[in-house]
C-alpha cells in the first residue's frame, strides 16, 4: 500500500517539477519566476521526504530541512532584489 | 671553534650598522669592524693547522632529507682568499668612514658591504657545490646594492644593473654547470668532486660542464667578452672599488677556477677556453686603460688586464703557472686596492676625477702621492715590488710551453706586449696625476686627506714593499699552501727570489719597461690613432639588448595575452580539450565491467530539468537575473542528485553553498548593468558552441568510463579506519577534520584571507544607486516590509538551533562545522536584508575579522595540543564519556578543531556579504540613462 502511494506521489511531485519549469520558461514577470522557483524548492522537499520514506532512512531529513530553510532565504533575497534592488541596506 | 662562525659573525654583523649608526660615524665604524675582526682572528688560528698541511672540515645537517648539508672547508686557498676579504675589507671599512659624506647613510653601506663580506666568505669556504653557488649569488645580488649605492645617479643605477644582469646570467650557467658536475659525480660534496677529476675530464657532458662553469667564472671576473660590466661599475663608491672590484669580487671567479682546478683542468679545451680568453682579456684591458681620462676607468681597465694575466696563468696547465697565478692573486689585489684608495683620496680631496685636469698634485698631497706611486710602479713591476715578483713569473711561465704547437713563441711575446702597455699605463697614472705641470680648474684645491684615511693605503703599500724585497719571509708560507690546495699535490720547487740571474724573463721584463716608457712618450700620436674610432659605448649597446629582449617578450606576451577573457578561456578549453582528447582516442571500449543502476522516473526527470535549466542559463545569460534563476535550479537538482545518490554530506554542503552564492550574486549583481548587449558574432558564437560541445562530450565520455569501471580507491581505508582511528562514523567529516586535517587548516586559512581581501578592496568604497530598476520602474518605498521582518527574526532561533544540531552531530552523522557554520551565516544574512544595517549593528557587535581569527586559533591550537602529548602536529584524541541524565557521549579533540572550522567560515561569509552589502549609500540619484 505504501510502496504504491510512494510511486503515485512521486510521479505527481515529478510532474509538479516540470511544469514549475515550465512556468519558470515562459515567465512572463520576475515575480512569476521567482515564484516557480519557490515552488520548487517545496517540490524538492517533497521528492527528498518521499526518498526516505522509500528508503526507509532519516538520513535525508536534515536535507530537507535545509532546503526548507534556505530556500525561503533564497526567494525572500531575490523578492528584496526586484522591490529594491539592494539587498541590504 | 666552529668553521661556521667564520662566516656567520659578518653575516650577524651585517646588522649591526643598523642599530649604531645613530651613535655617530665613529662608533659605528668600530662597532662594524668588531665582528669582521673576529671572524678574522678565527681565521687566524686556525692558519696554524693549515700551514701543518691540513684541510680542516666541518658540516653542519641542513635539510638532511634531501641531502643539504652546510658543508666548511678550509684550506690553503680558502685561508688566502678569507685572508684578502676579512683584511681588505676592514681596510676598507676604515677607509669608508672617512670617504662617505654626511649626506650618504653610513648605515645602509656597511650593511650592504658586510652583507657582500659575508657572502664572499661563504663562497671561499663552501664545501657543498649549491652552497657555494647560493653565497656566489649572494655576492651578485649586493654588489648590486652597492653598486648602486648613489642610486640617484642614473648611471649607478645602469651600472648596477648591468653588473647583476652578466653576473646573474653568469651565475645561473655556472647553477647549470655544478648541476651537471654533481650529477657526473653523484654528489654535490665539493671534496668528492675535486676527487674525481679523471671521472668528470672522461665523462661524455665535460665540455659543457666545463663551458657552464667558465661561464660564470668570466663573467664575474670580467673576462672578455663580458669584460664591459666593470668599467661601468666604476659609478660605485670608491671603496665598493678598492673591495669588489679589485680584491673580492672579480676575484671570486678566479677562485672558481682555482677551486675547480684539480677537476676541471689539464685538458685541452681547458687551456684553448681559458688561456686564449685570459690573453685576449689581458692585451684589451691593458690596451683601453691607456686611453681612460678617467682615473677609476684607468684602473677598471687595468684591473680587467690583469684578471686575464691570471686566467691566462690557470689556463696554461703547468704547476708553476697555477703557482704563479695563486701569486698574482696575493699582489694584484694589494696593489689594486691601495690604487683605488688613492684615486679616492685624490677625487675626494680635489673633486674630479678627470686625468686632464688632475695635474701636479705631488705639490699639494706629497704624501698620498708617494704612497700611490709605489702603488702604480708595483703594478708596472717594477723590480723591489711585489707586482715585479709574480710578472716575472708570469714571463718564465709563458715561456715554458708549448701548447700552441709552433705558434707558442706568440704568447711570451703577447704577453711582453700587455706588459709593456700596463708600464705605458701606469706611467700615465704617475706622470699625469703628480707631476706634468699644474691642476686645471679642479672644483677644490687638492690637500691631504685626514690621517686615518691614509692609514689603509699605507699599510697596503707597506705590504707591496715588504712582499717585494722579502718575498720567502712574507708570502711563501701561505703561497705554498694555496698553491698545494689548487694543484691537490705536491708544490714544484720555486724560488721566490727577486734576483734570478740574467735571464729572458728579466730580458722581457727589460723590454716591456722601455717599451712602455716609449708608448708613453709618443702618447699623443697613439691618442690621435685612437680617435679616429668611434669609441663603443657598452651601456647603450648593453641596454639596447635589453630593450630588444624586453620588446620580444612583450610581443610573445601580447601575443598569447590580450587582455581579451573570451580568448583565455578558449586557449584554455582548446588545450583541456587535446590533452584530455587525445587519449581517448586510444581507449577502445569506454564501458567497464560494473553493472549499471537501473533508470527511474524520478532520475530521469531531475536529468531532464538539470540538462534545461543548465541550457537556459546559457540562453539567457545577458539577462542576469533570469540566468541566475536558472542557476539556482541547476544547483538545486545537483543537491538532490547528491541525495539520491547517498551523498548526504555533500548534498548539505551544495545547498548552503548554493544559498550563500546567489545571495552573493545578488549583492554583486546590483551594481553591474542588468543586462548587456551581444558582443560576439555568429561565427565566434558557433566556433565556440563547437569547443565546448566537443569537450562536453570528452568529459562526458571520461565521466563514463571512470564510472562503469570498477576501481580500488582509497575510500575503503577511510571506511575502516574512520571508527576506529578518528572516532567518527561519518567518513567525510572526519576525513576533514582528522585524516587530512592539515589540509582543511590550510583552506580555512585561504578562506580567513580571501574574505580580508575582499574586505580590504572594497573598504571605503561607494557606490551610487539608480533611483530606478532596469524597467523603468521605481523602487518600492518600503526599505524593510514588516511582514519580512517578522519572519526573519523568528527564523534566526530556529536557524541557530539547527546549525548548532548539524554542528555537534557531524562527526557521525552528515553536517560538521563547515555547512554549520554556512547555515548560522545565511541566518544573520538574512537578518541584515529584513532589518537593514542600521537595526543589525546595536545588536551584533561580533567584529568578523576577530571571529575570523579566532578560528584559525582555535583549530591551529588543536593541532599543537598534540605536541603536549608527543604526538605530530593535528593527531586528533577521542574517548567515550558516561554523564547521569545525559548518558554516554563521546569527546574529541576534532570537534574543537571543526569549531575552529565553523568560526572561520561564519567570520568570512559575514565579512564578505555584510561589507559588499554596506558599499551602496542611502541617497539614491536618477541615472540619465539607463543601457
Amino acid at each position: 500500500m505504501l510502496s504504491t502511494a510512494i510511486v503515485i506521489a512521486t510521479t505527481l511531485v515529478c510532474i509538479a517539477l516540470i511544469l514549475n519549469l515550465w512556468r519558470l520558461f515562459i515567465g512572463p514577470g520576475r515575480p512569476d519566476r521567482i515564484l516557480a522557483l519557490d515552488t520548487m524548492y517545496i517540490n524538492s522537499i517533497a521528492l527528498i521526504i518521499l526518498f526516505g520514506i522509500y528508503s526507509g532512512t532519516t538520513l535525508y531529513f536534515e536535507a530537507a530541512l535545509l532546503i526548507a530553510m534556505l530556500g525561503f532565504v533564497s526567494t525572500a533575497a531575490m523578492c528584496k532584489y526586484i522591490l529594491r534592488g539592494d539587498l541590504i541596506e | 671553534m666552529n668553521l661556521l662562525w667564520v662566516v656567520l659573525l659578518p653575516l650577524i654583523g651585517t646588522l649591526v650598522p643598523l642599530f649604531t649608526e645613530r651613535f655617530g660615524r665613529n662608533i659605528c665604524t668600530l662597532s662594524v669592524a668588531l665582528l669582521p675582526a673576529w671572524s678574522l682572528i678565527l681565521v687566524l688560528m686556525y692558519a696554524v693547522d693549515i700551514f701543518d698541511g691540513q684541510a680542516i672540515r666541518q658540516t653542519i645537517e641542513w635539510i638532511p632529507a634531501i641531502g643539504l648539508d652546510l658543508s666548511f672547508r678550509l684550506d690553503g686557498l680558502s685561508l688566502l682568499f678569507l685572508l684578502l676579504i676579512l683584511g681588505i675589507g676592514l681596510l676598507v671599512i676604515l677607509y669608508a668612514r672617512y670617504y662617505l659624506s654626511a649626506k650618504d647613510s653610513m648605515g645602509h653601506f656597511y650593511a650592504y658591504l658586510i652583507l657582500f663580506m659575508s657572502a664572499m666568505v661563504g663562497i671561499v669556504i663552501s664545501n657543498n657545490l649549491i652552497q657555494l653557488w647560493m653565497f656566489w649569488e649572494l655576492t651578485s645580488i649586493s654588489s648590486f646594492l652597492l653598486i648602486s649605492f648613489w642610486s640617484h645617479k642614473s648611471e649607478a643605477r645602469k651600472g648596477a644593473r648591468m653588473a647583476l644582469t652578466v653576473t646573474g646570467a653568469g651565475g645561473l650557467a655556472l647553477l647549470a654547470g655544478l648541476l651537471l658536475i654533481g650529477n657526473m659525480v653523484d654528489s654535490y660534496d665539493l671534496d668528492t668532486v675535486l676527487a674525481s677529476g679523471d671521472l668528470i675530464r672522461s665523462h661524455a657532458a665535460y665540455p659543457v660542464a666545463l663551458v657552464l662553469v667558465l661561464l660564470g667564472a668570466f663573467t664575474k671576473s670580467a673576462q672578455f667578452p663580458f669584460h664591459f660590466w666593470l668599467p661601468h661599475a666604476m659609478s660605485a663608491p670608491t671603496p665598493v672599488s678598492a673591495y669588489l672590484h679589485s680584491a673580492t669580487m672579480v676575484k671570486a671567479g678566479i677562485f672558481l677556477m682555482a677551486r675547480f682546478y684539480p677537476a676541471l683542468a689539464g685538458t685541452d679545451l681547458w687551456f684553448m677556453i681559458v688561456s686564449l680568453t685570459g690573453l685576449i682579456t689581458l692585451l684589451i684591458g691593458a690596451y683601453v686603460a691607456l686611453f681612460k681620462h678617467d682615473l677609476k676607468g684607468l684602473l677598471a681597465y687595468s684591473t680587467i688586464s690583469h684578471l686575464g694575466l691570471i686566467t691566462l696563468l690557470l689556463g696554461l696547465n703547468s704547476d708553476l703557472a697555477a703557482v704563479a697565478a695563486v701569486f698574482h692573486i696575493i699582489n694584484h689585489a694589494i696593489f689594486k686596492a691601495s690604487l683605488f684608495m688613492a684615486a679616492g683620496i685624490i677625487d675626494h680631496e680635489s673633486g674630479s676625477r678627470d686625468m686632464r685636469k688632475l695635474n701636479g698634485l705631488m705639490k699639494y698631497m706629497p704624501y698620498t702621492a708617494t704612497l700611490a706611486i709605489v702603488a702604480a710602479l708595483s703594478m708596472a713591476g717594477v723590480p723591489l715590488l711585489n707586482g715585479f715578483l709574480s710578472k716575472e713569473m708570469f714571463f718564465a711561465e709563458t715561456l715554458n710551453q708549448s701548447t700552441l704547437g709552433s705558434l707558442s713563441w706568440m704568447i711570451p711575446l703577447l704577453a711582453t706586449v700587455g706588459a709593456a702597455f700596463s708600464v705605458a699605463y701606469s706611467l700615465r697614472f704617475i706622470h699625469d696625476v703628480f707631476f706634468n705641470g699644474e691642476p686645471i680648474d679642479l672644483p677644490k684645491t687638492p690637500k691631504e686627506p685626514p690621517r686615518y684615511m691614509k692609514v689603509p693605503v699605507e699599510i697596503l703599500v707597506g705590504l707591496c714593499l715588504l712582499v717585494g724585497i722579502f718575498p720567502a719571509y712574507v708570502v711563501g708560507d701561505l703561497l705554498h699552501v694555496a698553491s698545494s690546495a689548487v694543484l691537490t699535490h705536491d708544490v714544484p720547487v720555486h724560488s721566490l727570489a727577486i734576483w734570478h740571474g740574467f735571464n729572458i724573463p728579466l730580458f722581457m721584463s727589460f723590454l716591456a719597461m722601455v717599451g712602455g716608457a716609449t708608448i708613453y712618450y709618443n702618447r699623443r700620436h697613439l691618442f690621435q690613432f685612437q680617435s679616429q674610432f668611434d669609441e663603443p659605448d657598452a651601456k647603450h649597446i648593453f641596454e639596447g639588448v635589453v630593450q630588444s629582449i624586453v620588446n620580444a617578450s612583450e610581443r610573445i606576451i601580447s601575443a598569447l595575452e590580450n587582455g581579451s577573457l573570451q580568448r583565455y578561456i578558449f586557449l584554455l578549453l582548446l588545450f583541456t580539450l587535446v590533452m584530455a582528447g587525445l587519449p581517448l582516442l586510444d581507449l577502445v571500449q569506454n564501458t567497464g565491467s560494473r553493472p549499471q543502476i537501473p533508470l527511474d522516473g524520478v532520475t530521469v526527470t531531475g536529468a531532464v530539468l538539470l540538462v534545461l535549466s543548465a541550457i537556459a542559463t546559457v540562453i539567457w545569460y545577458r539577462r542576469r537575473f533570469l540566468a541566475l534563476i536558472f542557476l539556482s535550479v541547476v544547483g538545486l537538482m545537483v543537491s538532490l542528485i547528491f541525495a539520491k545518490f547517498s551523498a548526504p554530506d555533500l548534498a548539505l554542503t551544495q545547498l548552503s553553498v548554493e544559498i550563500v552564492t546567489i545571495i552573493l550574486l545578488l549583492l554583486a549583481l546590483f551594481f553591474l548593468p542588468q543586462s548587456t548587449q551581444k558582443e560576439s558574432t555568429n561565427r565566434r558564437l558557433s566556433g565556440d558552441l563547437l569547443i565546448s560541445g566537443l569537450l562536453g562530450c570528452v568529459i562526458g565520455t571520461i565521466c563514463f568510463a571512470m564510472l562503469t569501471t570498477p576501481l580500488d580507491t582509497i575510500s575503503d581505508f577511510f571506511l575502516a579506519n574512520s571508527k576506529t582511528g578518528g572516532g567518527g562514523t561519518n567518513v567525510v567529516n572526519v576525513i576533514l577534520v582528522d585524516f587530512r586535517g592539515f589540509d582543511t587548516l590550510g583552506e580555512i586559512t585561504v578562506l580567513g584571507i580571501a574574505a580580508l581581501g575582499i574586505f580590504k578592496l572594497i573598504a571605503k568604497m561607494r557606490i551610487y544607486m539608480p533611483v530606478r530598476d532596469d524597467d523603468g520602474r521605481a523602487w518600492s518605498n518600503d526599505p524593510h516590509p514588516m511582514m519580512l521582518e517578522m519572519v526573519s527574526q523568528s527564523l534566526l532561533p530556529l536557524a541557530i538551533l539547527v546549525s548548532v544540531y548539524i554542528f555537534l552531530r557531524g562527526h557521525n552523522v552528515p553536517g560538521g562545522g563547515f555547512i554549520a557554520g554556512l547555515i548560522t551565516a545565511v541566518a544573520i544574512i538574512q537578518q541584515y536584508i529584513a532589518h537593514g544595517v542600521q537595526w543589525i549593528k546595536p545588536r551584533i557587535k561580533i567584529d568578523y575579522q576577530w571571529l575570523i581569527a579566532g578560528g584559525i586559533l582555535i583549530a591551529t591550537t588543536t593541532g599543537l595540543g598534540s605536541w603536549i602529548f608527543d604526538k605530530p602536529f593535528l593527531s586528533t584524541w577521542f574517548d567515550h564519556f558516561n554523564l547521569p541524565w545525559i548518558g554516554e557521549f563521546e569527546l574529541a579533540s576534532a570537534m574543537l578543531f571543526d569549531l575552529g572550522v565553523y568560526l572561520t567560515v561564519v567570520g568570512s561569509v559575514m565579512l564578505i556579504l555584510a561589507n559588499l552589502g554596506k558599499l551602496t549609500t542611502s541617497e539614491r540619484f536618477e541615472m540619465k540613462e539607463n543601457d
